[in-house]
């Protein structure tokens, strides 16, 4: 082997290590930060662990939102026509958020079977369904006139 | 009548650029220059016949033509006229005739400002354009027609998606398209090489200036969709890693291993293949990113209704350029030109380091993205992929990356030492651990990161400043050559851009407070003080506007007038924050929803922001840099078939 191949053949190999190595963290981040759609009537069906993190989608129940008195605390339903859970969140609440509204809630379960949300999502569009809420809702067998 | 004239043109557009596709480049293989020359004709053309089109359907929305049914659904009696001009491209079918306006633009410059390049090779490049052009005029005619005409008529327009009235929205999609479609040309210029079978590596030098000003477009349209997402999304969010927002960005990283990769080519004939590939991957990366906004297959912030047909539409064209030019590349690339080889410590491998780094941010924005799609396809539930994955990878990327580019300055092409590297660059090395330090010391909470961040940005800013202090001292002149200072106002931009950033992601101070009128807070520094809202008329909508003092000590700093709006024809709630901007912090409120009955209460964001500006601030220098780069002279001399370029390379930087 000519030094020149030798040197190339190292550079070559630095590289593919380098690719290589960026390749495997890359994956190992896509696992830890991947967040599943979770339907009400999944989190009714599938023993969904506590205290892992998920992306809870559905209609708001009517009626369901009420607020404390002295913070941002507040609670509302999320369903999907078939099964609903109960949603606490501490914050601000998007601008298209309401009653009868498809909305997206990142957080988690807690023990006593709660959705703790850290972040609610609402589109921008008032006519806008999530995808996958539209999808979730079509399974659920929840027709319009339900509303 | 007349916007079924707006559809004439738009047909006849499309009849000139079947012309454009296939006259000259049949003209390039007989070299019948009667054929030739069509191409130019065919350019201004369609560009003309695009300006009619657009000028019609612009003009709709002044007169307010609610019989249009893309007006009705996006405008309204009451919207201000400055928006009746954006709204053209508002939604769906009217930002694909702007998408296709840019191409035709692009193309009648490239038809007027080519005129030195050896005529086949011209014809080719304007004939690729062509059949770019074509296909995406099928699509808008096909599926995308904005001159449908409702039946009967509307009386009242539904008004254009509040979220869009804004300053932002009128100069952020022009500037973005530019660059998205400006990167077409680079590709026009790899296919037409490709065809030819070109030995030298002229043509590089030809796509260079195309490709900076594309890139210099995409960089600042970026840059103005966050600033936009920051002031108009009101929380305050600069980037979110939304699938759309990464439709931009993979081809503005590959756009940027493309500028570094030209360079090489063109001095020194190495990365020549690697170069045509990036200049192909750049533009499909831009189709990609039309495909995912434009078919709805993403959940996105940026909702757009989905329709199966235009997203199969545009799955074919994306399959039909990319197979196509991919295959070009396969059969021709082993011929092309070889470049001279290097040594390990060299300029080339400093930029070899540039063009994996960012190949391989590429790569991973692109698996982020499209990852779910997998996922979904494959039946095994619907996931979303976060934040921090890319946060994550992004940091570790930026460490090679900013450790290198100071080296890539200063080192020459093909081989140096690196004792002589390290030589010169100790000072600024120094120095910028100084201020990472000092930084550090006066403010801990800022934590390991982040100083590393700042460190970083003040390597390469004082890196490239060095240099073109050595350059002077070396020169004894004041003018600095154009391409020097381009580079380095780039780099600089690059460097504000990291110190801006990691500022701004440790030491933000962001509270969402419950406040009544009468009451304080304090945060940073600053006192806010609510004194209540009051309801405010706007053109087309109803406000709550409250008002808040913010002082600092005893003293007034200013006041700010946050807006909860409500629009009268859609009944859709926004918030306007309202912002206090400086160059190291800004302040920032506004108000989320009233709290009780009596409208009192007011759910609150106030946020102080260090260095945000920075963020968009980077962004301008790397603007300037791009253009400056473009402007120098060197790329519109007539120069003899295969330039020594040896001498030149020597001092003029990349």
């Amino acid at each position: 082997m000519t030094p020149t191949r030798k040197r190339r053949l190292i550079a070559v190999l630095v590289i593919i290590f380098g690719v290589g190595i960026s390749a495997v963290i890359a994956m190992q981040a896509l696992n830890e930060n991947m967040l599943f759609f979770v339907s009400p009537t999944d989190v009714e069906e599938q023993a969904l662990p506590a205290g892992k993190r998920f992306r809870l989608g559905g209609l708001v129940a009517t009626e369901s939102v009420s607020r404390a008195e002295d913070s941002l605390a507040v609670t509302f339903v999320v369903t999907d026509g078939a099964h609903s859970v109960d949603v606490r969140f501490d914050g601000i609440l998007p601008d298209l958020f309401r009653e009868g509204q498809g909305i997206i809630a990142l957080g988690q379960l807690t023990p006593d079977g709660h959705f703790e949300a850290d972040e609610v999502l609402a589109k921008h569009d008032e006519n806008y369904m999530p995808p996958e809420v539209a999808d979730a809702l079509e399974k659920a067998g929840h027709v319009e006139s339900e509303l | 009548m007349t916007v079924e004239l707006g559809q004439i043109s738009l047909l006849a557009a499309l009849l000139t650029a079947l012309v454009l596709g296939v006259v000259p480049m049949i003209g390039s293989y007989t070299g019948n220059r009667r054929f030739i020359a069509v191409s130019t004709s065919a350019s201004l053309i369609q560009f003309l016949l695009l300006i009619i089109s657009f000028g019609i359907l612009t003009s709709a929305f002044v007169v307010q033509d609610f019989s249009v049914e893309y007006v009705a659904r996006n405008s309204n009696s009451l919207l201000p006229m400055h928006y009746r001009f954006s709204a053209v491209w508002s939604a769906h079918e009217g930002s694909l005739l702007l998408w296709e306006l840019i191409l035709a633009v692009w193309i009648a410059a490239v038809a007027l400002f080519s005129k030195r390049l050896p005529e086949i090779f011209r014809a080719r490049v304007l004939a690729v354009l062509g059949w770019i052009s074509v296909g995406f005029l099928l699509f808008i005619i096909l599926t995308s027609n904005p001159f449908g005409r409702l039946i009967p008529s509307a009386v009242e327009g539904l008004d254009l998606n509040p979220l869009l009235q804004d300053f932002g929205l009128i100069i952020h999609p022009p500037l973005l398209y530019m660059g998205y479609v400006g990167f077409s040309v680079a590709f026009a210029f790899a296919v037409a090489a490709l065809l030819g079978g070109e030995v030298s590596r002229d043509w590089v030098r030809w796509s260079r200036p195309w490709t900076l000003v594309a890139w210099a477009f995409l960089t600042i349209g970026i840059a103005l969709g966050s600033w936009w997402a920051y002031y108009e999304l009101g929380w305050g969010g600069y980037w979110f890693w939304d699938p759309v927002e990464n439709a931009s960005f993979m081809p503005w990283l590959v756009g940027t291993a493309l500028i570094h990769s030209q360079a090489v080519t063109e001095k020194r004939g190495a990365f020549g293949n690697w170069t045509l590939l990036l200049a192909l991957s750049a533009f499909s990366l831009s189709l990609l990113g039309t495909f995912l906004v434009r078919s709805g297959v993403l959940t996105s912030v940026h909702a757009f209704a989905s329709d199966p047909t235009r997203g199969i539409f545009i799955l074919i064209y994306l399959a039909v350029v990319v197979g196509g030019s991919l295959t070009l590349y396969a059969a021709r690339a082993p011929k092309m030109i070889q470049g001279g080889g290097f040594a390990g410590m060299s300029r080339e491998t400093f930029l070899l380091v540039n063009n994996l780094v960012f190949a391989v941010m590429a790569a991973m924005v692109l698996t982020g993205t499209l990852y779910p799609l997998l996922i979904d396809a494959l039946g095994a539930g619907k996931i979303s992929v976060g934040p921090p994955y890319f946060g994550l990878l992004f940091t570790w990327l930026l460490v090679p990356l900013v450790i290198a580019l100071p080296f890539g300055i200063f080192s020459r092409w093909q081989q140096d030492s690196g004792s002589r590297l390290a030589g010169i660059l100790r000072w600024p090395l120094l120095a910028s651990l100084a201020i990472g330090a000092v930084v550090w010391v006066m403010q801990p909470s800022i934590g390991f990161v982040s100083a590393a961040g700042i460190t970083g940005g003040a390597w390469v800013i004082l890196g490239s400043l060095f240099y073109v202090g050595q350059f002077q001292l070396k020169k004894k002149s004041f003018r600095i050559p154009g391409s020097i200072l381009a580079m380095t106002l780039a780099h600089v931009g690059l460097g504000v851009f990291l110190v801006g950033l990691s500022m701004v992601s440790t030491l933000s101070t962001e509270k969402h407070l419950r406040m009544e009128a009468g009451d304080k807070y304090q945060m940073a520094g600053y006192t806010f003080e609510f004194l209540g809202t009051k309801i405010v008329q706007g053109p087309n909508y109803t406000a709550n506007e409250g008002e808040f003092v913010i002082s600092k000590g005893d003293q007034e700093i200013t006041r700010l007038y946050p807006q909860k709006r409500e629009y009268a024809q859609r009944g859709n709630m926004m918030t306007e924050a309202a912002i206090d901007p400086g160059l190291t912090r800004d302040l920032y409120v506004s108000l989320g929803e009233p709290l009780d009955q009596s409208g009192r209460a007011w759910a609150v964001r106030v946020y102080h922001k260090p260095f945000i500006r920075w963020i968009w601030l980077g962004a301008i220098f790397m603007l300037a840099g791009g253009m400056l780069a473009a402007a120098n002279k060197r790329y519109r001399r007539k120069m003899p078939a295969t330039a020594p370029v040896k001498t030149e390379a020597k001092e003029v930087a990349a």
